[in-house]
C-alpha cells in the first residue's frame, strides 16, 4: 500500500484490518516530515509522542476494541488548537513555550477517533494574515512552488498536507483561512457553519467568526474529518446542539436538478484569467452533470471586507488582552522596576508581531468611546444585512459557487508590505464568516504557472451535505486533485 | 428632611451600587468552586484564569438568583439580556476584560421600601445586572501576589437612583437590600468575606436646588456602619469645599475606618474607556415564556410585607415585627412558635428575649437552636394552661436549652407542675403567717408594702411552684384576717 498517496479512509481501513499498523503509518509520515519540512517549514512543533499514540491505537486493535473511524490517520493540527502536553504557540512569540494542560475539543475528538496528531503547523500569528509570512517560526513555503506563499492563515496545515507530510489537516477559518490556503495548495477545505464545531481550546482570534475545519485530499476524507469533529460541546455556548449528519456515508455524486447560484458581484471583480477559466470549467462540469445555474445578486458583499476588518479586529483586541505576561507566555525582563504599565507594554510590545499589533490597534479604535457607533455598531448592522441578503439569495439556489480568491498563490514578499492589498485577498471569503454560512474550497484546476486553483462553494446554514455533493461532482468531473503532484513531495 | 438637619443649608444626594455575591456553588462561567477560604489559587481552572482557548459557559443558577432578586426589588426582567465585555488591564483580571452587562441588563426599573424612624422611605432601583468578580491582589512591597479563587465569582450589581439624602438613609437602604438578599437565600451576605460591598456616590447641593453637582464615588465599603460614617465624612468634606470655594473633583475615593476619613484613589482623568461590546462567546440570555412568572410564584414573602402582616395578624408592636423579620429564619421560627402555642404575643416575647439572648451568647443561628420552635410553642402553651408559672418556665427553658428535651418531659421529671391546689397553698400561707407574727402585725397595722415579703416567703415554701395568681389572691384574704 502506498501510504503517501492513500486517502485517510483507506489508511484507517488498512490499520483496522491489520494490513498495516498505526505505528508504521506514523513512522512513514514522520520520516516524510523529517525530510521535507526542511524545505517547507510547515511545522512549528513535531509531536514526540505520536508513536506512543499510534501504539495505543494498535493495542486497542489487538485487544479487539474499535479503534475509531480515523484509526492511525496522521493529522497535522494548526498551532492555534490547544493540545494537552504539546506546545501550542499560535505562531506567536508571546506564547513562547506555552504547554496547554488541556486539549481543544477538536483534537480530543480526533484522538478519540484514533487519529494521530503528527505535529503542530505554522500559521499567520494568531490567525492574522493570508500568506503565512507573519509567523514567529518563519515563512512557510508552498510545496507547489517554494517561491510562493501557501496562503494563510492555515498555511502550515495546507503546506504539510499538500506535501503529504500528513494524511489530513485541521485549520481554522475566520475570514478565509482554511479556504484560501486550500485553494493555493490544491486541497479540499471546509469552514463549516458557525456553531458546528466547538471552539473550546482553540485560541481565539475573532470569536463570532472563528470556526475550525478539515483540509483533505478528497471530498470523502473532508466529510469524514468534519463529522468526527462536529457536534455540541458543553464547553462552548456557541456550539449548536444539532445532530451531525454522517456526511461520509450520505455522499453522492449527484447534482441533477441542483441550482447553483452565481453571484454577479463576485464575477465582476478583476479576476486573474486563470482563476476565471478554472471557475468557468467547474461551472460547465456541474452543468454537464445536470445542475442548473442561477445568477444571483449580493450587492452588500462589497462591504464585507471593511465590515470584517472592523468586527474581527474589535473582537481580537479584547481576545488578545489576556496575553499580558502575568500568568503564562512572554514576560518582558526589560520593564522598569515596579512599573506595571511598562511591564504590560513591553511584554506585549516584544511578544506580538507587527500585524497583530496593527489589528489590536484597529480594533481598540473601533470600540473606543465616541467611535463605537460609527465603526463597530455600524459594522454589526451591515453584517446582519449581509446575512439576510444571503438567506434571500438561497431562496433561489441551493449552493453558491464563486472563486476562492482573485488569483492563485502569490510570491513570498510580494504583498507583505501592503496590508490593504493583503486584506483585499479575503474579498470572496469573509462574507460567509460574517453570515455564519459554511464555505468550502474545492480543487478545480491549475494556473498557467502550474499553481493549483480552487473554487468556492457556499451553502445554507447547516447544509454542508449539499456542498459535499457538489464538491464530489467537481472532484470526479475535473479530477484536478489527482491530476498533478506538487514540486516538493 | 427635618429642619434641624446636621448639614445646615446643604442637602446631600446619595446613590449606592451594591455588589452582592450570588451564593452559587460554582462560578459564573465555569465549574470552579466559589467556596471561601480555600488555599491560594486552589479554586481555579482554564476558564477563570483565562488560558488560551478557554470559553465561558453561563451558570444558570446565577441567572435564576438574579431574577429572584430583581423581582424582589420590583424590577422589570428583560426576556433578552446581553453579556458585554468591560475592558481594562489589571493583573487580577485574567482576561483583560470583565464579563458584565451593559446596555441590556437583566433587571431594571425597580424600587425598595424601608422604614426609617417610623417613616416609610422609597429608593428607586435603576438596574441590577450580572457580572463576574475579579481576583485578589495583595501587595508586599517588592512584589505583589495574585489569588484567582474569587475571579469569576458571580455578582449581582444593584444600582440605586440618587434618591437618598442622609447617611442614615443610605445605611438603612443597604441594610434593607442585604436583608432581602438573605431572605431570598441568593447571597450569604457575609460582609467580612466581601460577599456584600457598597460603592457610594455622594454629592452635595444647596437645599431646594434640583441639580446634581459633581459626585464622588467611595468604593468598596463592607460594613453598614462604615457606609454611614464614610458618607457623613464625605458630605462634610464636600460642604467644606463648597464653603471655601474649593473645586470638588469627580473622583474615586476610599474610606479608611481607622482614621474615619476618605482619601483619593483615582481621579476622573485616569478613568478608563472600558470599550464595552457584546461578548461574542456568550449568546444573549433569552428567558423562556413563563419562566419569570414561575420564579415570581416561588418568591417568599419579603421582610417589610411580613413585618406589616405580623403587626396586623398577630397584633404585635411595630418594633417587635421588625426584630422578628430581620431574617427569614427568625420569622419562620417565630411563626412556628405562634402556631404551636396559639399565643403570638407570648411567642414574640420568648423569641425576642430568652431565645435571642441565648443564641447570641452561644453565637448560634436560629437554625442551630437546640430548642425547636415546636418545643418553645409547647412551653408557652404550658404557661397558658397554668401547668407552669412564667417563673418556672424560665427554669424549664434553661433545661430545654441544655438538654433539648420536650417541656412536658422536663416538667414531669423535675416535678415542676404549678401548685393550683387551694388547700396546699392555704397551708403554706398559714405556716408563713404563723412563723412571722411581727410582720403580720405590721402589715395588718397598715404597712402594706410587706405584701411582697409574704409572697416571697410563700413562693419559697412552695419551691416557686405555687400559682402566683392564687398566692396573691389567697394571701390577701388571709392577711386581711380571713
Amino acid at each position: 500500500m502506498d501510504l503517501t498517496f492513500a486517502t485517510s479512509s483507506e489508511i484507517a481501513a488498512a490499520v483496522k484490518n491489520g494490513k498495516v499498523t498505526a505505528l508504521e503509518v506514523t513512522r512513514h509520515f514522520m520520516s516524510r516530515v523529517q525530510t521535507l519540512d526542511k524545505q517547507i517549514n510547515a511545522f512549528v512543533t513535531v509531536n514526540e509522542k505520536a508513536e506512543e499514540a499510534a501504539k495505543a491505537v494498535d493495542a486497542k486493535i489487538a485487544a479487539g476494541k474499535d479503534p475509531g473511524a480515523l484509526a492511525g490517520v496522521p493529522v497535522a493540527v494548526k498551532d492555534l488548537l490547544c493540545t494537552k502536553g504539546l506546545r501550542t504557540t499560535a505562531s506567536s512569540k508571546i506564547l513562547g513555550n506555552f504547554i496547554p494542560p488541556y486539549s481543544s475539543t477538536v483534537v480530543s475528538r480526533l484522538e478519540a477517533a484514533g487519529a494521530i496528531t503528527i505535529g503542530k503547523t505554522s500559521l499567520d500569528e494568531f490567525g492574522m494574515g493570508s500568506s503565512n509570512e507573519n509567523a514567529a517560526s518563519g515563512i512557510v513555503r508552498n510545496p507547489w512552488n517554494p517561491e510562493y506563499v501557501p496562503g494563510g492563515s492555515s498555511g502550515g496545515s495546507a503546506a504539510a498536507l499538500s506535501a503529504r507530510m500528513a494524511s489530513a489537516a485541521i485549520g481554522t477559518d475566520t475570514g478565509g483561512s482554511i479556504r484560501q490556503p486550500a485553494s493555493f495548495c490544491g486541497l479540499f477545505g471546509i469552514k463549516p457553519t458557525y456553531g458546528r464545531v466547538s471552539r473550546f481550546g482553540i485560541i481565539a482570534f475573532a470569536s463570532s467568526l472563528d470556526q475550525a475545519g478539515p483540509m483533505a485530499h478528497s471530498t470523502a476524507d473532508c466529510a469524514l474529518m468534519l463529522e468526527t469533529i462536529s457536534g455540541a460541546c458543553s464547553h462552548d455556548s456557541t456550539s449548536a446542539s444539532l445532530e451531525v449528519p454522517k456526511w461520509s456515508q450520505l455522499l453522492k455524486d449527484d447534482v441533477k436538478g441542483m441550482r447553483i447560484g452565481l453571484p454577479r458581484e463576485y464575477f465582476a471583480e478583476k479576476l486573474d484569467p486563470d482563476v476565471d477559466r478554472v471557475t468557468k470549467e467547474a461551472i460547465e462540469a456541474l452543468k454537464a452533470r445536470g445542475a442548473t445555474t442561477v445568477e444571483i445578486s449580493l450587492p452588500l458583499v462589497k462591504h464585507a471586507v471593511p465590515v470584517y476588518y472592523l468586527v474581527a479586529t474589535a473582537e481580537a483586541s479584547a481576545n488578545l488582552a489576556r496575553y499580558d505576561g502575568m500568568r503564562f507566555g512572554h514576560r518582558s525582563s526589560n520593564a522598569a522596576h515596579g512599573d506595571l504599565d511598562d511591564l504590560y507594554s513591553r511584554s506585549r510590545g516584544e511578544g506580538f508581531g507587527p500585524e497583530v499589533k496593527r489589528r489590536i490597534m484597529l480594533g481598540t479604535y473601533a470600540l473606543s468611546s465616541g467611535y463605537y457607533d460609527a465603526y463597530y455598531a455600524k459594522a454589526s448592522q451591515v453584517r446582519r444585512l449581509i446575512r439576510d441578503e444571503f438567506l434571500k439569495a438561497f431562496e433561489s439556489c441551493d449552493v453558491i459557487l464563486s472563486p476562492v480568491c482573485t488569483s492563485p498563490a502569490f510570491k513570498i514578499g510580494e504583498r507583505i508590505n501592503d496590508p490593504l492589498e493583503m486584506y483585499l485577498n479575503d474579498i470572496f471569503t469573509t462574507s460567509t464568516n460574517l453570515a455564519g454560512l459554511p464555505g468550502m474550497s474545492v480543487p478545480a484546476g491549475y494556473s498557467s504557472k502550474g499553481l493549483p486553483i480552487g473554487v468556492q462553494l457556499m451553502g445554507r446554514h447547516w447544509d454542508e451535505a449539499k456542498m459535499f455533493n457538489v464538491s464530489l461532482a467537481i472532484e470526479n468531473a475535473l479530477g484536478a486533485a489527482k491530476a498533478r503532484r506538487p514540486h516538493v513531495i | 428632611m427635618s429642619s434641624n438637619h446636621p448639614f445646615g443649608s446643604y442637602e446631600p444626594v446619595i446613590g449606592i451600587e451594591i455588589h452582592a455575591q450570588l451564593s452559587t456553588k460554582s462560578k459564573m462561567f465555569c465549574a470552579s468552586s466559589t467556596e471561601f477560604g480555600a488555599g491560594d489559587n486552589d479554586h481555579i481552572c482554564e476558564v477563570c484564569t483565562a488560558m488560551p482557548g478557554a470559553l465561558p459557559v453561563v451558570n444558570k443558577k446565577a441567572i435564576e438568583y438574579s431574577i429572584k432578586m430583581g423581582l424582589a426589588l420590583g424590577c422589570q426582567i428583560r426576556d433578552r439580556s446581553v453579556f458585554s465585555r468591560k475592558q481594562y488591564f489589571y493583573p487580577d483580571l485574567p482576561k483583560g476584560y470583565q464579563i458584565s452587562q451593559f446596555d441590556l441588563p437583566l433587571c431594571e426599573h425597580g424600587k425598595v421600601e424601608y422604614i426609617l424612624d417610623g417613616k416609610k422611605m422609597e429608593v428607586s432601583i435603576t438596574r441590577a445586572h450580572m457580572e463576574e468578580d475579579a481576583g485578589k491582589s495583595t501587595h508586599h512591597g517588592e512584589y505583589s501576589l495574585i489569588n484567582l479563587n474569587r475571579a469569576g465569582t458571580p455578582l449581582l450589581e444593584i444600582v440605586s437612583g440618587p434618591d437618598m439624602h442622609s447617611p442614615q438613609e443610605a445605611a438603612e437602604y443597604a441594610r434593607t437590600v442585604h436583608k432581602i438578599l438573605r431572605y431570598l437565600d441568593v447571597c450569604d451576605g457575609n460582609l467580612e468575606e466581601g460577599s456584600f460591598r457598597c460603592d457610594c456616590n455622594v454629592s452635595v447641593r444647596k437645599k431646594g436646588e434640583n441639580i446634581f453637582n459633581t459626585r464622588v464615588e467611595i468604593k468598596n465599603i463592607n460594613s453598614f456602619r462604615f457606609v454611614e460614617k464614610a458618607i457623613e465624612y464625605e458630605i462634610l468634606r464636600q460642604i467644606d469645599c463648597m464653603e471655601t470655594g474649593e473645586k470638588i473633583n469627580q473622583e474615586t475615593r476610599l474610606y479608611d475606618p481607622d482614621k474615619n476619613r476618605t482619601f483619593m484613589m483615582r481621579s476622573k482623568e485616569e478613568a478608563h474607556d472600558y470599550r464595552y461590546f457584546p461578548d461574542p462567546d456568550l449568546l444573549p440570555v433569552i428567558l423562556e415564556e413563563g419562566y419569570v412568572e414561575k420564579v415570581r410564584r416561588e418568591l417568599p414573602e419579603l421582610p417589610l410585607k411580613r413585618a406589616e402582616r405580623f403587626q396586623q395578624e398577630y397584633k404585635i408592636p411595630e418594633y417587635d415585627s421588625f426584630v422578628l423579620t430581620q431574617e427569614k429564619e427568625i420569622a419562620d421560627y417565630y411563626e412556628k412558635v405562634v402556631k404551636a402555642s396559639g399565643n403570638p404575643k407570648a411567642a414574640s416575647n420568648w423569641v425576642m428575649t430568652e431565645l435571642m439572648r441565648e443564641l447570641n451568647d452561644a453565637k448560634k443561628t436560629f437554625a442551630q437552636s437546640p430548642v425547636s420552635a415546636e418545643q418553645l410553642g409547647a412551653m408557652v402553651m404550658l404557661i397558658d394552661k397554668g401547668t407552669i408559672s412564667g417563673k418556672i418556665a424560665k427554669t424549664v427553658f434553661a433545661e430545654m436549652w441544655a438538654t433539648g428535651k420536650n417541656p412536658d418531659v422536663i416538667v414531669k421529671e423535675k416535678g415542676l407542675v404549678q401548685i393550683t391546689d387551694t388547700s396546699a397553698i392555704e397551708k403554706a400561707i398559714d405556716d408563713v403567717i404563723a412563723a412571722n407574727p411581727a410582720e403580720t402585725e405590721a402589715y395588718r397595722g397598715g404597712k402594706e408594702k410587706l405584701f411582697g415579703f409574704f409572697v416571697g416567703q410563700v413562693m419559697k415554701a412552695t419551691k416557686g411552684q405555687a400559682s402566683p395568681d392564687m398566692v396573691n389572691q389567697l394571701l390577701k384574704k388571709k392577711l386581711a384576717g380571713g
